[in-house]
């Protein structure tokens, strides 16, 4: 047993637990739901979970240094909105750039957030709560209370929710899940073996620590900002793509549900703790209980929202009891394993023989 | 500086607070003439009554170093079960009481995970925010409900004492108390101590657990009760009710001057941060300026109102380094 804790890290099974959860989920609601195990399900799930995974990752970030960033809603609504209008006044556009144009402009809003809490040291609540109402306002004024509509939009991007990566059977992956595994897993790398990755665990777990050990913390935080702002960015192009009409309320109450996925997903509210796996395994749970039950015969689809809550809270939970025992646990192992070297090379070595 | 020179009264948040809103008075005055008539006054509150009043309590929450983002769903939850049991039959008044006790137990729910299993209270109310509309989503389904008895909707349109509807008077009171209660009571220095630093707090004899509990469980009963009213005011009942309350309740709060990491903040400042905005809606509607508009400028003076003072530290600073070198 001892040998466990080299491989495994408590925060790692944590994460194992979500698997088994989405594991749990999916045979129950295959017990309920007539044609549950079929390939429209799981496109349906894979669809609606892509742009909240996207969202999620870049919450992330921000999360890890002990901030957070409420005004991503309102970042992917003005997105999609910007990168709509550019696409219907120029039909014949790049695709590349109109992708181009909705980072972008995501970055530069993330950016005015960055500033306000790196340089004016305004508490991140503050400022993205504000921004939250600024940038919808600003959309709001800016739209003139004009919809984007599909027929606006060029054919290539009206097809572009259909169109597939691979097929694996009939299960399809689209485009748009695709775009979201390969954030996921490009930051996952760039946290795991990045200089910027650890940096950003560092300062999360002790800003002053990090301070006093010379980090650009500042520099760090900022770019933690635009990164998520850029992220909330494709999240909006991602939502035009999926609906093709823009309003001027797209993405209200996206920052919740990607906070609930990170939470849910084991990233640590008070920074320093959380993988960019645990997020998107968050936003697959979520995401499978609510597609799963918006399908559920016996339960009206008003039940949802409750079931969600109770779920994000008993994640946060299990998050503080559970992940103490198992950290307490590890600990012990290694007290008892110091404390009985013999006995430790023994079984080490007993075990490579 | 010399000592005698009283700038430091002047740089309190109070006072540019109170500046800043004879500011906006006096040109509200000047754009209207009924500005400073009672029913002018009186309907200024009467727009936004439910949100100051939990106003209120949020600010003791954000003092002792939590938050409550649930206070919106749990305003929509209370509104839905007093009109789900008056559907069914219940008598009002024993739906009302009903409705405040849900209200407890929502306070009850939050503040167990936050007190006593010591979770963040940011996660604990964001499930809340969630799961409680679910609770409300479940009872009222996406209907409308309303014909409620003749009483109740005058409860929330009728002036009761002079020209003061009763959640107007409800506002004034609990106004009073809650000054009463953080300004000059045990209870009240205990929620600034907990604020500043909750260890200390413990290890010097404070009941840290029965303090959050007590605020939680007050800000559930206040919030549910605040829903109730509104109900009474629109005189129909929506899943929707109340939705997305919690981010103007918690912009008025910390422009009065608290702090969000708690430990500080004055109900004089959250005053006169009701004041100020209630008045400058009422300015910018004089000028046809509309509601999304009118947050967007909310959300300006909510950043600047903490981003101004750090500029102005920062400028002192390089200020005093300049003169520093000269000399």
């Amino acid at each position: 047993m001892y040998r466990i804790r080299h491989y495994i890290r408590p925060e790692q099974i944590r994460e194992f637990s979500l698997i088994f959860i989405i594991m749990l989920a999916v045979l129950f609601f295959g017990t309920q739901i007539d044609g549950y195990y079929s390939a429209r399900t799981f496109n349906r799930i894979a669809a609606s979970v892509a742009i909240i995974t996207v969202l999620a990752a870049g919450q992330t970030l921000v999360i890890l240094t002990r901030n957070i960033d409420l005004s991503i809603g309102s970042i992917v609504g003005f997105a999609s909105y910007f990168a709509g209008q550019q696409l219907s006044a120029n039909q014949d556009m790049h695709p590349l750039i109109a992708v181009g144009i909705a980072i972008g402009f995501g970055a530069l809003l993330g950016s005015v957030n960055g500033l306000l809490v790196v340089y004016g040291r305004v508490p991140s609540i503050i400022v993205t709560l504000g921004t939250l109402a600024i940038y919808r306002g600003v959309l709001v004024d800016y739209a003139q209370a004009k919809t984007i509509t599909t027929d606006m939009m060029p054919t290539w991007l009206v097809d572009l929710p259909r169109v597939n990566l691979f097929t694996v059977g009939e299960i399809e992956i689209r485009v748009m899940v695709g775009v979201a595994v390969l954030v996921v897993i490009a930051f996952q790398l760039c946290l795991t073996y990045l200089l910027l990755g650890r940096r950003l665990y560092a300062i999360g777990s002790n800003p002053d620590a990090a301070r006093v050990a010379g980090l650009p913390a500042r520099r760090i935080v900022l770019l933690a900002y635009i990164l998520c702002g850029a992220l909330a960015g494709l999240g909006g192009f991602m939502f035009l793509v999926r609906f093709g009409t823009i309003t001027v309320s797209a993405g209200v109450g996206l920052e919740l549900s990607a906070v609930a996925a990170a939470v849910v997903g084991g990233v640590n509210i008070f920074g320093g703790a959380g993988t960019m796996f645990g997020a998107l395994f968050g936003a697959v749970v979520i995401g499978t209980l609510e597609q799963s039950l918006l399908r559920m015969p016996n339960v009206s689809e008003f039940v949802r929202d409750a079931l969600l809550g109770l779920f994000i809270l008993l994640a946060v939970a299990s998050d503080a009891v559970i992940l103490q025992q198992l950290r307490s646990l590890w600990a012990r192992w290694a007290r008892e394993a110091r404390e009985t070297p013999a006995a430790h090379s023994e079984k080490e070595s007993g075990h490579a023989s | 500086m010399p000592p005698s020179f009283k700038w430091d009264s002047l740089k309190r948040w109070e006072t540019l607070l109170a500046v800043v809103l004879a500011v906006v008075v006096i040109f509200n005055i000047s754009q209207s003439s009924v500005f400073l008539r009672v029913d002018n006054l009186v309907n200024l509150f009467m727009l936004h009554i439910e949100k100051i009043i939990v106003v209120l309590i949020m600010t003791l929450i954000i003092i002792n170093g939590e938050i409550d983002l649930s206070v919106a769903s749990v305003m929509g939850l209370g509104a839905c079960v007093v009109a789900n049991l008056y559907e069914r039959g219940v008598s009002m008044e024993a739906a009302i009481l009903v409705g405040l006790g849900v209200g407890a137990l929502c306070g009850i729910i939050n503040g167990f995970w936050v007190a006593y299993v010591r979770l963040p209270s940011l996660a604990v109310t964001l499930a809340g925010l969630i799961a409680y509309h679910g609770i409300a989503e479940m009872l009222v389904e996406d209907r409308s409900i309303g014909n409620f008895p003749d009483w109740f909707n005058q409860l929330g349109q009728k002036a009761l004492i002079g020209p003061l509807p009763l959640s107007l008077v409800i506002f004034f009171i609990l106004f009073i108390i809650f000054a009463a209660v953080l300004h000059f009571s045990a209870f009240g220095r205990y929620v600034f101590v907990i604020g500043n630093n909750r260890e200390a707090a413990r290890y010097s004899g404070v009941r840290v657990r029965q303090v959050k509990m007590m605020l939680y469980i007050m800000s559930g009963v206040i919030a549910s009760l605040a829903g109730i009213l509104f109900a009474a005011r629109l005189g129909a009942v929506r899943a929707s009710t109340a939705e997305g309350f919690e981010l103007d309740i918690i912009t008025v709060v910390l422009l009065g001057g608290v702090s969000i990491f708690g430990g500080k903040g004055t109900l004089a400042g959250v005053g006169l941060s009701i004041m100020l905005v209630l008045c400058l809606r009422n300015g910018m509607n004089l000028l046809s300026i509309t509601g999304n508009t009118q947050s967007t400028v909310i959300g300006v003076l909510l950043i600047f109102s903490v981003l101004i003072p750090n500029l102005t530290q920062d400028f002192q600073g390089f200020w005093n380094r300049r003169r520093m070198i000269a000399k």
